[in-house]
């Protein structure tokens, strides 16, 4: 009854009031957080090149990141390059352009679905990883038991993993390109009734180094955000179960939201 | 606790932190002597946490000072921060064990990382704590997950006094063990901290602890100290807020305050 009255008294200039209220804070909670995000990756970028580095824990990410991240990597590159040739060879025989299979493929591969689809595998497998880990870390207290132990938890903990992303991503990319390329060319050859020698050379003639470098170029920087993304909500995750839960779930949309929008920005840069 | 100013080993003036609106310290004055054991008591969600945190450095005090060695330490940088952290050993209230760590690299992790220290003089050193904390050598081996809580929490106790530290903090030391493992445990706690000559700072709302292991004792309560004295005082300090904590009793000034229907 009061809440019925009461609401009837709000006077408009109230009510506006309230309004702005409410968008400066959501607002300003917004500054705040990427203020808060932008500190952490200053300091763990810094950790990532200062001294007393601990070469176990980073070769430790190496193989976690890189080595196993291999046939999740590896079979998404494969089907893409397959379904990549079966898809270009439907729609191209309408124009009589099948010539032009190999060097679809090659270019989607390599300039676009082996970075991205990889960045986006990993950002699941290892981001997901890092979160969870890193926030249940927090949420035990082991974060706090480094720094009264001496040990800066930035280098220890984050370094590692942001180094360990950034190098191995553009390999297992380069694994992805190859893996991608071939699956293309064994569809081709063995489903379509392409000429091997042919297929070989249209996909050298047409491949740039450009094409190569600039998907590995890419593949460092969703490395760097997967593995980054992954730390930052780790680190700053929430109590108990739920806080890990909500950490991981962050640490991959954020890092996926990322790659492709950071993907949209690098290809405009690389070829306009 | 009035005493010279160079035997004060830890000491807080008018200390203040609040997390958005909420206070959680409202202006908590505290000193402790050297080689003196100082347990705070009060309720849960008091500010015992939070004062702890303070003065270890894990979170920022909004205003006032602390003072460790009659340094300023709110002021610190990061590496005037590890130095002074080499002083300190923490007891977590959960261990804090890294799980993916042996028992004994646990317990040698300050020496190893911390002090650089060769591995296979820390590994020494590990077995030396495990023994005064009652775990045989052939524990550090096992990964924390295979031993019991109470196991655990000698491990984390032989982990916070590894580095011969000068001041030691236990945060609820006894938490979720049983009587006789946390009868065990206080005694292992007065004997580090003898035997150590460390000056140790404990949080706690287990009364039995608090006797044991304190020779000062403060209450907390709604962010300011209410009460200090020495242990012996603690049943005759006519303070109706510690009275009601010491005895457990739902009646009384604190719970009227917070309006509790007991």
């Amino acid at each position: 009854m009061s809440d019925v009255q009461n609401s009837k008294n709000i006077m408009p200039i109230e009510f506006a009031q309230k309004t702005c209220q409410l968008i400066g804070h959501s607002i300003l909670s917004f500054f705040q957080s990427i203020g808060a995000l932008a500190m952490f990756i200053g300091k763990a970028t810094a950790q990532c090149f200062m001294p007393t580095f601990y070469p176990k824990l980073i070769l430790k990410q190496f193989i976690d990141i890189g080595y196993y991240s291999l046939p999740v990597v590896g079979m998404t590159a494969l089907f893409t390059g397959m379904v990549l040739a079966l898809q270009s060879y439907t729609g191209f025989t309408r124009f009589n352009a099948e010539g032009a299979i190999a060097g679809v493929v090659a270019l989607s591969v390599t300039r676009e679905l082996a970075p991205v689809l990889a960045g986006l595998m990993v950002a699941g497998r290892v981001g997901a990883s890092i979160a969870a880990e890193i926030g249940t870390m927090r949420v035990t207290e082991q974060i706090d038991a480094l720094v009264t132990l001496s040990v800066n938890p930035y280098k220890y903990l984050i370094a590692p993993r942001v180094i360990a992303g950034t190098l191995m991503l553009p390999i297992l990319v380069l694994v992805g390109d190859i893996i991608g390329i071939y699956g293309g060319y064994i569809v081709s050859i063995y489903n379509l009734g392409f000429s091997s020698g042919t297929y070989i050379n249209q996909t050298w003639d047409i491949l740039e180094r450009i094409d190569v470098l600039s998907g590995l170029i890419k593949a460092a920087m969703f490395g760097f955000i997967v593995s980054m993304m992954g730390c930052y909500h780790g680190f700053n995750s929430g109590r108990g179960a739920q806080g890990v839960g909500t950490a991981t779930t962050y640490a991959v949309v954020s890092a996926s939201i990322l790659i492709l929008i950071s993907n949209y920005i690098m290809t405009q840069i690389f070829f306009s | 606790m009035s005493s010279t100013q160079q035997d004060i080993k830890i000491e807080m003036h008018d200390v203040k932190k609040a997390f958005g609106n909420k206070i959680v310290l409202d202006g908590v004055n505290l000193s402790v002597k050297k080689g003196e054991s100082l347990v705070i008591i009060g309720g849960s969600g008091t500010g015992k946490s939070v004062t702890l945190k303070c003065v270890l450095g894990l979170m920022k005090a909004d205003s006032g000072s602390i003072k460790i060695d009659g340094i300023e330490t709110n002021k610190f940088d990061s590496a005037q921060r590890d130095e002074m952290m080499a002083k300190f050993g923490m007891l977590f209230q959960g261990g804090a064990l890294f799980d993916s760590m042996k028992v004994w690299e646990n317990v040698a992790f300050g020496l190893i990382q911390g002090q650089k220290m060769p591995r296979d003089e820390a590994r020494e050193i590990a077995k030396e704590k495990l023994r005064q904390v009652g775990l045989a050598p052939q524990t550090g081996d096992l990964f924390p997950a295979e031993l019991s809580g109470g196991m655990q929490k000698r491990v984390a106790l032989a982990r916070a006094i590894a580095t011969n530290p000068e001041i030691i903090f236990f945060d609820e030391p006894t938490t979720g063990l049983d009587p006789i493992m946390a009868d065990v445990i206080n005694d292992l706690i007065k004997e580090c901290v003898t035997d150590l000559g460390a000056t140790a700072l404990t949080i706690t709302h287990d009364m039995s602890s608090a006797r044991k292991i304190a020779d000062q004792v403060a209450m907390i309560y709604e962010g300011k100290m209410i009460w200090d004295g020495p242990v012996g005082r603690l049943y005759d300090s006519g303070n109706s807020y510690v009275e009601q904590f010491i005895h457990g009793r739902a009646d009384g000034p604190i719970t009227k305050h917070a309006n509790f229907r007991a």
